[in-house]
């Protein structure tokens, strides 16, 4: 007789989620209120280091408000008021010795609209090493712009007319310029709040490519309305419901066996 | 039961597929019979019956599996919806297979012309096919009611028919050994038989499916093994 005892699910052991790598972003009790209204409610997340992890719900249930938790952005909306602790590699972001400035250049944010500076493209990629201190000269500047188009999938296409507004392109270069400009930086987390929701499907399948080649180097965690997307992109996935995390594993476990009703409910289009 | 869908032509959708598997599991089950009745009355135009039956059978695993895709391509099925688009294409596969089993034993309906006919034989192959019948209208009472008792039931059931298949073969290799004349109707039985104990099997693959839809993964525990007809016979105990 066999006597070993087998453990199959070890997700269900400890509080934090078994990821099975290091998380890069660690969420412990995270609240967060908007004056009377508390949107975000005791949130525990740990998210894996180099993996796309997709945040999903429907509208109003918190998503974005805990993605700007991430990057301090609540801080610049007066009436949001944030608890709890979130670490990244470890350290207290909410720390008050920490750098803000510094913390928005670790981690990077892509918007739903894509958002370029009035500017040239070159300038557009240029602009945050610049801030930064990144570069000592215009060659290294000019490496700097160069390989950030290249992993943002869009140096091809952009090569010969660099010096030309970054408003001129099309919605999706326009996205992956916006990419470029966070990757420009090295962040080492990249933040994505419905990157795609105001693309045609092909430059939405051109974004979709490049998070995939993306996560080899960061950490991605995306916002999306499309549980296609999510299914598509991610490893992991959290759903959340009515400012509550309702329920976080694999993607592929949530997508066909998830253990929460209301998940089910939501990624089965049974929600009123 | 489930919420209904916020696009209520989803459900409409999954019901209609649920509806052709019922259907096909319908006709599955009068093959069967009428394939064994025909086998032990020698009625020929029974056994024609059954042939043409069988392409019916046919035609609605395809209707089935278009449908299912159709409903993959539209609907884009997530979760324990997706798991019943792909139930419903497996069962439906299981059911076209016992059809086409149910038309190899009529095929020898015309084969057995002479006069060798041991009722007791018959018999014996008659019993297996009642056996998988309850074991058919069992599992597909489970698929309708997605009913995981039951489908354990017949999951676990198909050891018997297993036994019987065994113990059948080895009379027949008495009665073969006995007289070398009675050697065709022996084999083409034996073919029967084995056409019959294969049908449990698809009935156990659609407890196995039952099962997935409602859990979402495997039977855990591995299959009690009670065939050994493969090799069985000669080295009986
Ligand atoms: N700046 C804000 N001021 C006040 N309430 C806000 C603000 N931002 C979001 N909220 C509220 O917080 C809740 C969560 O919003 P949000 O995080 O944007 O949801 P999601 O991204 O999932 O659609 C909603 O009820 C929303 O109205
Ligand atoms: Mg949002």
């Amino acid at each position: 007789m066999n006597s070993m005892v087998q453990v199959k699910h070890s997700e269900a052991v400890g509080a934090a989620p078994g990821i099975g790598v290091k998380p890069k972003v660690i969420a412990r009790d995270v609240n967060v209120y908007y004056g009377e209204k508390h949107a975000l409610k005791s949130v525990d997340l740990d998210v894996p280091e180099r993996s796309v992890t997709a945040l999903i719900g429907p509208s109003g249930c918190g998503k974005s408000t805990f993605l700007r938790c991430i990057n301090r952005m609540n801080d610049t909306i007066p009436i949001a008021r944030v608890t709890g602790k979130i670490e990244i590699d470890e350290r207290d972001i909410y720390d008050p010795t920490l750098d803000v400035v510094q913390l928005r250049a670790r981690v990077g944010m892509v918007f739903q609209k894509p958002n370029p500076f009035p500017k040239s493209i070159y300038e557009n990629v240029a602009y945050g090493p610049k801030i930064h201190g990144f570069a000592r000269s215009k060659a290294e500047l000019d490496e700097i712009v160069t390989t950030s188009l290249q992993k943002a999938g869009l140096f091809e296409e952009v090569k010969d007319r660099l010096n030309e507004s970054g408003t001129s392109l099309s919605g999706g270069q326009q996205q992956r310029l916006c990419i470029a400009r966070a990757i420009a930086v090295s962040p080492e987390v990249i933040l994505m709040d419905e990157p795609c929701s105001a693309l045609d499907p092909i430059a939405t399948a051109k974004i979709e490519e490049l998070m995939d080649e993306l996560r080899a180097n960061f950490t991605i965690i995306i916002v999306t309305h499309s549980m296609q997307q999510a299914a598509r992109v991610s490893q992991r996935t959290a759903f959340f419901h009515l400012g509550i995390l309702v329920e976080e594993g694999a993607t592929e476990t949530m997508f066909t066996t998830p253990r929460d009703r209301r998940t089910q409910d939501y990624i089965t289009g049974r929600f009123g | 039961m489930m919420n209904e869908h916020t696009a209520k032509a989803f459900d409409a959708d999954l019901l209609d597929l649920t509806q052709k598997v019922a259907e096909m599991g319908g006709m599955a089950e009068k093959l069967i019979a009428d394939s064994v009745e025909a086998l032990a009355r020698r009625d020929i135009e029974l056994a024609k019956r059954v042939v043409a039956g069988d392409a019916a059978i046919d035609a609605l695993q395809h209707d089935t599996e278009e449908k299912a895709v159709l409903t993959i391509a539209r609907r884009q099925p997530m979760a324990i919806d997706l798991r019943d688009v792909v139930g419903a294409l497996r069962v439906s596969n299981d059911l076209e297979r016992i059809g086409d089993l149910a038309k190899n034993i009529a095929k020898r309906v015309t084969a057995l012309n002479g006069d060798f006919h041991p009722q007791k034989l018959i018999r014996g192959v008659e019993h297996m096919a009642t056996l998988v019948l309850g074991q058919l209208k069992r599992v597909l009472d489970a698929y309708a009611g997605r009913d995981l008792t039951s489908a354990l039931a017949v999951w676990k059931g198909d050891e018997q028919i297993d036994a019987m298949c065994t113990s059948l073969f080895r009379e027949l290799l008495t009665y073969m050994m006995e007289d070398p004349r009675n050697i065709t109707f022996c084999i083409h039985l034996m073919f029967c038989a084995k056409n019959i104990e294969r049908m449990g099997d698809h009935a156990t693959n659609i407890a196995e499916t039952v099962y997935y839809m409602v859990e979402g993964r495997a039977i855990a525990d591995p299959r009690p093994k009670g065939d050994t007809t493969s090799f069985a016979s000669m080295q009986a105990s």
